[in-house]
């Protein structure tokens, strides 16, 4: 009988294990390298964009190339139920008849016969083809047979007819509390209620686009957190007793006033007795919109009949647009060492914007917020839409002379200011049932004529705040026929932020620290002018 | 019946003749070339002067900030429009160093023309694509244009400037360019 043998193995394969373990050590170490390589690569930023439909809500991934956000093509036809085609080098995206055109290597693009720009080339990852986001809203809004509302900021792409407002939160101490400002765009009926120890705020939407901001401690509001896509809480703190709230519908945004107050034994007193009182859920404003509900089971003073006003008097500035120059094909000044005037103006643009909404709690329009060419009179009509109370234009300046350096702000100038007071006069109209009145027309294109001395106050106001940041031109404010500034229906201004023709400038403007500094000069002279137009008498505002 | 044959050939052979005067040769003939001119006979006696006069062109000033003017010589125009027209073909002619010109290179003038009492000044797209860009660069440019134009023939009204023969609303995204301008003491020292 043959026993079992147990042999040594051969060494010609001890040999080829000891060569193949290191290569397998290798071969993993490299497949480890190249997927967190994929993922750094897919990861870098905000990784996804968030679909919203009727019917669904998920995740598009995003890759971030040379700053630019790019989406996957095959995710969007799978969403968008396109057909891609790639033939000769050119890429075709059929919808329903309707095509979309591009070579993958340039940033333009053929829509159904029209060229749009891109504001960088699609890429091939792993094998596949991505796009950049603003293909969905550029190329493929134009011919989808729903409709595509591309948020860039928020990271939302909504398909279809959904009522998704946008929700921004400012929250700044009192003296008797805490206020938090909620403004909804557009307008939108919101419940307010009150739960143990936090209030919900719940919108009549399909979802909202809410940028949620921290919080500073202070006892009265500790956190805003979203419960679910409609509906937001307030986790109230130690010092909190009760709350009012007003509501403003001012144009299309509605905006909730929410006065946290504090326990009647925590320091001093609501001023204005009544007030004291606001019981949770109880101020509930007469503005249309707004609902507020009583808590169940609340135990707290039944709210008194003639609740006080609440809220500041009206700021004479409530919103501010900020046009940043240029955009898109339209570099305007490019320095020597690659900085272009569109680049620093939307940098400085979104600064401002930033400091704008958080520390005075303003609403802040944007003409252009991503690379993209605008015609004057598309800017001044944001503002003049909006019925925006500045318009404060971003350039940068070039000179013939390289030395020449320095900030400088600009007021609109007309080539017969004379003529065009006298066009701006009121005109005598007999009206319907006798009598006459005054009506003022104004021409758009001199709209700006009314508001010179303004913004003459508010230049000079900007040249104090940015000369103790900046250094200034020698001639710090000027006047000129300004075709941005001619349209603007309300004080405007436009700011030369410094020289790219000079690259010592150049250097200085590029400066991240440099920019948030002139942003917040900006912001100052923002503040001195509604302070200004406050002193101000009603007739010469 | 031959001689029906020789009438309807002579009567086709009259047509073809008459055809072929008629939309060959009369043409031809039409546009036969001038006479050629007989050349000039050689002569010692010296050319008469070309007439000048002197013009005030702008070029930008030592600190960058305005235009300053220079007296040159520029060929006599029989009318408003040849004069504006020698003046800016002289203003956009780049200058000897250390004149410093506000006029991007390669700026050609298109046209000149004078009407309503205003100038209407047509130049090359290189004024649009050569710009540095920036409002204090775009004033001189357009301003070197206008007081080219108004500081010598001040009958004119003012200078509208035109962009291969479109009105344009800027040059490089600032000044306003849909009416004529005139000169502004805020750039002209």
């Amino acid at each position: 009988m043959e026993g079992l043998i147990i042999r040594d193995p051969p060494r010609t394969a001890v040999t080829a294990r000891r060569v193949a373990r290191p290569i397998a050590w290798f071969a993993t170490v490299g497949l480890v390298l190249a997927v967190s390589l994929m993922v750094r690569l897919l990861g870098q930023g905000q990784t996804s964009l968030t679909l919203l439909s009727r019917d669904t809500r998920r995740a598009l991934p995003l890759a971030v190339v040379n700053d630019q956000e790019l989406v996957s093509l095959d995710e969007l036809a799978a969403v968008f139920q396109l057909t891609v085609r790639e033939e000769a080098g050119a890429v075709t995206v059929s919808s329903r008849g309707r095509t979309v055109i591009f070579n993958p290597e340039q940033t333009i693009a053929s829509v159904a016969g029209r060229m749009i720009s891109l504001p960088t080339r699609p890429a091939r990852i792993a094998g596949r083809l991505w796009v950049p986001v603003d293909f969905i809203s550029r190329a493929l809004a134009p011919i989808a047979d729903t409709r595509i509302d591309l948020r860039r900021a928020s990271h939302l792409l909504i398909v279809g007819d959904l009522r998704v407002p946008r929700v921004t939160m400012t929250s700044e101490p009192q003296p008797v509390g805490h206020r938090l400002i909620v403004e909804i765009t557009p307008s939108t009926t919101s419940t307010l209620t009150r739960e143990a120890d936090h209030l919900t705020l719940k919108f009549d939407a399909d979802a909202i686009d809410a940028t949620i901001p921290g919080v500073p401690p202070q006892g009265f509001l500790q956190a805003i957190r979203r419960m679910d896509p409609v509906t937001l809480a307030i986790d109230l703190g130690p010092r909190f007793g009760s709350y009012r709230s007003s509501t403003q519908a001012v144009d299309n945004v509605t905006r909730l006033s929410l006065d946290l107050l504090p326990l009647p034994s925590d320091g001093p007193s609501v001023s204005t007795g009544s007030a004291t009182a606001g019981a949770p859920g109880a101020a509930a404003s007469s503005a249309p919109g707004f609902a507020a509900t009583p808590p169940a089971g609340s135990t707290v003073p039944t709210p008194p009949a003639d609740l006080p006003t609440f809220g500041q008097p009206t700021s004479p500035i409530r919103t501010v647009t900020i046009d940043p120059g240029h955009g898109g094909p339209d570099l305007g000044v490019q320095g020597s060492g690659g900085l272009t005037e569109k680049t620093l103006t939307l940098a400085v643009g979104r600064r401002v914007k930033t400091l704008l909404e958080t520390r005075l709690g303003l609403r802040v329009l944007m003409t252009r917020d991503d690379d993209r060419e605008l015609p004057p009179e598309a800017r001044t009509a944001v503002a003049n839409n909006n019925k925006t109370d500045l318009f404060i234009s971003l350039h940068a300046n070039a000179s013939f002379r390289p030395s020449n350096t320095g900030a400088s702000v600009f007021v609109a100038q007309f080539p017969d200011e004379g003529l065009a007071r006298r066009v701006l006069e009121p005109h005598r109209v007999p009206v319907f049932g006798g009598g006459i009145r005054d009506i003022e027309l104004v021409p758009w294109s001199l709209a700006q004529i009314r508001y010179i001395d303004q913004s003459t106050v508010l230049a000079d106001l900007l040249q104090g705040r940015i000369g103790a940041t900046a250094p200034l031109d020698v001639r710090p404010t000027d006047r000129a026929l300004l075709r941005i500034l001619a349209s603007a229906n309300m004080p405007a201004v436009l700011i030369e932020l410094g020289y790219l023709s000079s690259p010592e400038q150049e250097a200085r403007l590029g400066n991240s620290e440099f920019q948030s500094s002139i942003a917040g000069a900006i912001v100052d002279a923002v503040v001195d002018f509604r302070d200004y137009l406050g002193r101000a008498p009603e007739g010469e505002r | 019946m031959p001689g029906r044959a020789i009438v309807v050939g002579a009567v086709g052979l009259l047509t073809a003749v008459l055809a072929w005067g008629l939309f060959i040769a009369l043409p031809r003939w039409v546009a036969l070339p001038p006479p050629a001119v007989e050349p000039p006979v050689e002569s010692n006696a010296p050319a008469a002067p070309e007439r000048k006069i002197k013009a005030r062109l702008f070029f930008v000033s030592d600190d960058g900030h305005g235009l300053t003017g220079v007296e040159r010589d520029v060929a006599f125009g029989a009318d408003p429009t040849a004069q504006a027209r020698a003046i800016l073909e002289a203003q956009l002619t780049s200058p000897e160093p250390p004149l410093l010109s506000a006029i991007p290179s390669g700026t050609t003038l298109r046209a000149v023309f004078v009407a309503n009492g205003d100038a209407y000044v047509d130049v090359s797209s290189e004024i649009v694509s050569g710009h540095p860009g920036g409002t204090l660069s775009e004033s001189l440019t357009i301003y070197t244009l206008v007081a080219a134009v108004k500081a010598n023939l001040p009958a004119v009204g003012g200078v509208q400037i035109l962009v291969n023969g479109k009105e344009v609303d800027t040059l490089a995204g600032h000044i306003d360019l849909r009416q004529p301008l005139v000169t502004s003491p805020t750039w002209v020292q």
